[in-house]
């Protein structure tokens, strides 16, 4: 966790794009910070200068005429670097990339890590880990209503619009993780439709895809295989995956690494025992409104339910 | 007499405006479970019919949009395609085979019904199958229009439920054995 | 009697009267026939007359009162916003709540209070302006009052119901299509635009015909004052793109109400449609907002610094310019779509473009400034409130014009805190500026000075205390419309300081409304002309008689108060039994014809009555625009029931020569 400034900051970039766009911010700042001072200097030396004759006319026709002069120009130096930085920011090369198609839903973010082998394909959701320094393609589109993909740190953001595909390329360069968050209204809970994107060394980042493209891991004792029971027999293989397991309905997150994930709920919840019972049986408390409906589970039979998701790494 | 209409008018539009647009997230789970359905509407001589216990969605556009949403999220297309019906019967039509209030409807998807109706509970929340049923009311035109919900944003293969004429329901025998 | 009471016959083959003699003093009315003038301009007395209102200023304080009131409405909830945001994860109101008051104050603000609000004071100050006696077309201006009127109040009681519009101010398909919004909420957003915009609309049209068919004869087009000036461009604005947002309302109903497909992209709609034509709508609809805001501050500068305004060409080529070049600039709402890069940056470079013309009007009113000897009234505080705050606006929205740029700030607390900068500064501001310059001429009483100089200083600082630390909030990532933000984000801080802002901001608006209510009864009185200015609306008394002028002015410069001379010929001749109103020419203003204007009338009022019906049914179901079609039907045979033969129709002025003296020339009359 960084410090509360760098935190989701566009000015805190941590690869090309976002240093690119950050450039072009201070220059327009210090452009905005100047004219303002000048203009408003001008505003009030007009009513505050007491002892001042009136100028004459032809005068302030000069006045006026330099005074565009110098806004054509500011505004045309701004237009070449507004136009130079875009170029800059689409200029990522393409070699090596990871293509992440990522569709958005009402309120998470399904994740899908494309391979070119089938096998080598996993789904994840709300969270994702990048190798720094190798380009990555998302292609985004959405399931239901417009949501944006928005990562600050890294780049700017880009609509997710139903009937549309569109790809947005990105880099870390430097190994941390980056929040970001849904950035266009999309309902109920937009708000709570958070977004992680974890940058690693190669050799974490291949760690990390090479357990997720696994299937679950067989229960390692006897409470969590009554609870892969429990989980079977309950509400939620209506909803969710967990592959290497008969749950296959995709209409919520793909829970087979669930345990690890940093948060639940797309960031509403830290991903802790406690919190996860929460979310198990009264999701709508920390999240009213989201499609996770309230479940019934016994005492007992959560208790190893939890157990079993817990050993879901 | 006049004014007492205009009166109930006037109270009626507010009213309904209230519990059309009102978003219930969680019911509370025991009120819901509905033990007293009857699947005939027959009852013995010599007396009223029993009380019947009203679906708290029946006028709520959101929780009949969410039964819409539902429908075709847990593939209830797959036996009833869009209403029309295929392995299971038409939804769409007059004919009900285990009654058409909510609270029937309601007791057909929880307890599943021979020929090929599953029984969905323990597998869905109690709150969704009440949402379920009343949008299956809604196929029929059983809704209210201004309650019913509207085209859906996939292809369309039938008209939106809130254009859909209401069909008188009618009992139908059993519905025939599930053709493969 | 005069030339114009003969009959065309008459006037015909009759020897030219002698020309009037310039020494002589110039014939105004006699005491009778001003008597007979104001009882013939007269409005109908008791409830029945205050439904048939046609007289411009009563409906423009009318327009001026309800958008404030709902101004008032929308600020509340403004205020219960920042309480929810003022701390992380608050439990103030739920997600629910919160989406459907962010949505309500942006429609609102936007259709119900910062557009009619500015045509409202073109509806009181631009007849007066060009020496008219009533605006043109005054049912439809009454009609067009309680349009909307019922628009609002249709909005805010389905609020209160619960019906109020979730979807945001601009109801972005699919969210606000029909499986993603259910029941009624998105179509009385729908059907609130409807409203609003036939309201816009109708009083578009009266401005422009009153501004270039209804002027004082000498007004030429190049005499016409810039308040008016940007009242025309905007009405023009208008018409052009009210259009639109039109469609798409309609387009949105239609696909929620029928199942039509316009947005469904799995039917061969697109949601990016919406985007298109709503934008093509709105971002001109900012300017519509902006470009009257600069006639008031036109008006205002030239007035405290007691010289005409500098490059009165200028100026009017900027309204113009920024009037058509706001309709090149749409797509920069859509740059995070995925538009091609030179498509988006076609509309980089129109966006920083239009930055020339609004720097061109600010270098000519700093101009006049410092041309002239600045008085520092109230009036001109509020019009340096506005140079400053505006500024700051107008820079933002360069930044965000650079589509870099905007892909960070896009959607975020950056772009709430430009809008609220150009809109409070660009528009808040001079509409404050307004009201202190105009109410005494409205109300004839002068608003009090200190409580003026509180409620300056009390907005500022509350405005920037609210506002300014948005920008920094969207740098550091807080996305708009999110009821609520976790702790560990570090945003805190500074909404609390929003909060806080916000709460000063309301304590100014309460200084504001006690100065008004005491100012009405108490304050100063006015008399004519208390600033000294320039333009035709001070020429009469505060505040003005029914007939507007018992002796309208002629002008022969563009700042008549300050040029004409003592012997300024005054229009004469009309009748003072009927509503007689001179017509003139687009370009010179020389008289075309007398017509008649129509006395109060109660049908605008049933007329609207029953339009309000068939919208307000028509989201229910289609079947009421045809059984609503039967009422407006009645209401609008009863409005344009014909005149009976014989009564006073259409005069033509017969002219061959100029009625009015060049300079140096003595007056003549002017027939055959």
């Amino acid at each position: 966790m960084g410090d509360a400034s760098s935190f989701q900051s566009a000015l805190a970039a941590a690869g090309p794009q976002a240093a690119h766009i950050e450039r072009l911010w201070w220059l327009m700042f210090w452009v905005a910070s100047g004219v303002f001072t000048i203009v408003t200097a001008f505003v009030l030396g007009a009513v505050f200068l007491k002892r001042r004759e009136p100028i004459r006319d032809d005068a302030l026709r000069v006045g006026v005429t330099l005074g565009i002069a110098a806004t054509v120009l500011t505004l045309f130096v701004l237009l070449v670097a507004s136009v130079w930085t875009g170029r800059a920011v689409a200029s990522l090369g393409a070699e090596s990339a990871v293509t992440i198609n990522l569709t958005g839903r009402q309120w998470w973010w399904d994740a899908e890590y494309v391979d070119s082998a089938p096998s080598g394909r996993f789904h994840t959701a709300n969270e994702l880990h990048i190798p720094v320094g190798r380009p990555i393609v998302l292609n985004v589109t959405s399931h239901d209503v417009i949501h944006s993909f928005w990562v600050p740190n890294l780049h700017g953001k880009r609509d997710l619009i139903p009937g549309y595909t569109s790809s947005i390329w990105l880099q870390a360069d430097t190994p941390g993780v980056y929040h970001g968050q849904c950035a266009e209204f999309c309902g109920l809970e937009h708000a709570r439709m958070l977004l992680r994107v974890t940058a690693e060394s190669a050799a974490e980042y291949e760690n990390w895809r090479s357990n997720q493209v696994r299937a679950a891991a067989e229960p390692p004792g006897d409470a969590e295989r009554r609870g892969r029971d429990v989980f079977l027999h309950a509400t939620c293989t209506q909803c969710h995956t967990i592959r290497g397991t008969i749950a296959g309905a995709t209409m919520g997150p793909d829970l087979t690494h669930v345990a690890s994930r940093g948060t639940l709920g797309a960031g509403t919840l830290p991903n802790t025992r406690g919190h996860l019972a929460g979310w198990v049986l009264d999701a709508q408390s920390a999240k009213p409104g989201s499609q996770m409906p309230p479940n019934s589970v016994a005492g007992g039979d959560l208790q190893m339910l939890l157990a079993y998701l817990e050993s879901l790494k | 007499m006049r004014a007492e209409i205009l009166l109930a008018i006037a109270m009626a539009v507010p009213l309904g405006a209230c519990r059309r647009e009102t978003r219930t997230f969680r019911e509370s789970p025991p009120a819901s479970m509905a033990t007293d359905v009857a699947v005939s509407d027959l009852h013995p001589g010599g007396g009223l019919p029993p009380e019947r216990s009203i679906s708290p969605d029946e006028q709520n556009a959101w929780a009949l949009n969410e039964g819409k949403r539902l429908f075709s999220a847990y593939n209830c297309s797959g036996c009833h395609a869009n209403g029309g019906g295929g392995m299971g019967p038409a939804l769409m039509d007059e004919e009900w085979s285990y009654g058409h209030e909510a609270d029937q409807i309601y007791r057909s998807i929880l307890e599943g019904r021979p020929n090929g109706m599953p029984a969905w509970r323990g597998k869905i929340p109690d709150q969704q199958i009440w949402q379920l049923a009343g949008y299956v009311r809604s196929m029929s035109g059983l809704a209210p229009k201004d309650v019913a919900p509207s085209r859906s944003d996939h292809m369309s293969a039938t008209p939106p439920e809130n254009a859909t004429p209401r069909l008188t329901p009618r009992n139908a025998g059993l519905p025939p054995a599930s053709v493969h | 009697m005069s030339l114009l009471d003969r009959t065309p016959a008459q006037a015909e083959g009759e020897r030219p009267e002698p020309p009037l003699d310039a020494s002589h003093a110039l014939p105004s009315a006699s005491e009778a026939s001003a008597e007979r003038l104001e009882r013939v301009w007269a409005e109908k007395p008791g409830f029945v007359g205050w439904l048939s209102v046609v007289n411009h200023r009563s409906i423009g304080l009318r327009y001026i009162v309800t958008a404030f009131v709902f101004f008032l409405i929308t600020g509340v909830m403004a205020a219960l916003m920042r309480i929810q945001l003022a701390r992380p994860e608050n439990n103030f109101l739920g997600p629910d709540a919160y989406n459907q008051i962010f949505t309500t104050h942006g429609t609102a603000m936007m259709f119900l209070f910062a557009v009619p609000v500015m045509e409202a004071f073109g509806i009181y100050l631009v007849p007066l302006m060009v020496g008219a006696r009533n605006i043109a077309f005054p049912r439809l201006n009454a009609f067009s009052y309680w349009m909307f009127l019922f628009g609002g109040i249709f909005l805010f009681t389905m609020f209160a119901l619960n019906t109020g519009p979730d979807v945001g101010w601009f109801a972005y398909p699919p969210l606000s299509g029909p499986a993603y919004t259910p029941g009624k909420r998105a179509d009385v957003w729908a059907q609130l635009i409807t409203f609003s915009e036939l309201a816009a609309l109708a009083v578009s049209v009266e401005i422009i015909v009153t501004a270039f068919k209804l002027r004082t004869p000498g007004m030429s087009l190049d005499r016409i004052p810039l308040f008016v000036w940007a009242q025309v461009v905007t009405a023009f604005m208008v018409l052009v793109a009210m259009p639109a947002v039109m469609f798409a309302s309609t387009a949105l109903i239609l696909d929620r109400l029928v199942g039509t497909h316009f947005f469904n992209p799995a039917e061969g709609g697109d949601p990016l449609l919406w985007q298109h034509l709503f934008w093509f709508f709105g971002h001109p609809e900012v300017y519509i907002i902006f470009l009257p805001a600069t006639g008031i501050v036109s008006t205002i500068v030239s007035t405290f610094s007691r010289r005409p305004a500098f490059g009165y060409i200028a100026l009017v080529l900027a309204l113009v310019s920024t009037g058509f070049m706001g309709f090149g600039l749409w797509v920069h709402h859509m740059f995070a779509t995925g538009l091609p890069q030179l498509g988006e940056s076609f509309f980089t470079a129109a966006s920083i473009m239009i930055a020339i013309p609004a720097g061109l009007q600010f270098f000519c009113w700093i101009a006049t400034m410092w041309g002239g000897r600045v008085e520092l009234k109230i009036p001109m505080l509020w019009v340096l409130g506005f140079l400053v705050v505006f500024l700051i606006g107008g820079l933002t929205g360069v930044m965000l014009a650079a589509v870099p740029l905007d892909l960070q700030v896009h959607d975020t607390f950056f772009v709430v805190a430009h809008f609220h900068y150009v809109l409070i500064g660009g528009a808040l501001f001079p509409l404050f500026g307004a009201v202190y310059y105009w109410f005494p001429k409205m109300t004839g009483r002068m608003l009090c000075e200190r409580l003026g100089v509180w409620n300056f200083w009390l907005f500022t600082i509350g405005f920037n205390l609210t506002f300014f630390p948005m920008h920094i909030l969207g740098l550091h990532g807080m996305p708009r419309r999110i009821y609520t933000y976790q702790a560990d984000t570090g945003w805190g801080d500074l909404n609390m300081l929003a909060t806080a802002g916000a709460m000063v901001i309301g304590l100014s608006v309460v200084v504001f409304l006690v100065n008004v209510v005491t100012s009405l009864r108490a304050g100063a009185l006015a008399g004519d002309n208390p600033w000294n200015a320039s333009t035709l609306e001070w020429a009469t008394s505060s505040p003005p008689p029914n007939s507007n002028f018992i002796n309208a002015p002629t002008v022969s410069g563009r700042d008549p108060l300050w040029e004409n001379p003592p012997d300024q010929p005054v229009v004469v001749g009309l009748r003072d039994d009927v509503r007689d109103v001179l017509v003139t020419y687009l370009l010179d203003a020389e008289p075309d014809h007398r017509t008649e204007f129509p006395e109060p009338s109660i049908w605008p009022f049933f007329s609207a009555l029953a339009t309000t019906g068939l919208f307000i049914g028509s989201i229910f179901t289609p079947w009421a625009v045809v059984i609503g079609a039967v009422p407006l039907f009645v209401a609008l045979t009863g409005w344009f029931w014909p005149k009976k033969p014989g009564e006073t129709g259409t005069q033509r002025w017969p002219i061959r020569h100029r009625t009015l003296p060049l300079p140096g020339e003595a007056p003549t009359g002017g027939t055959a």
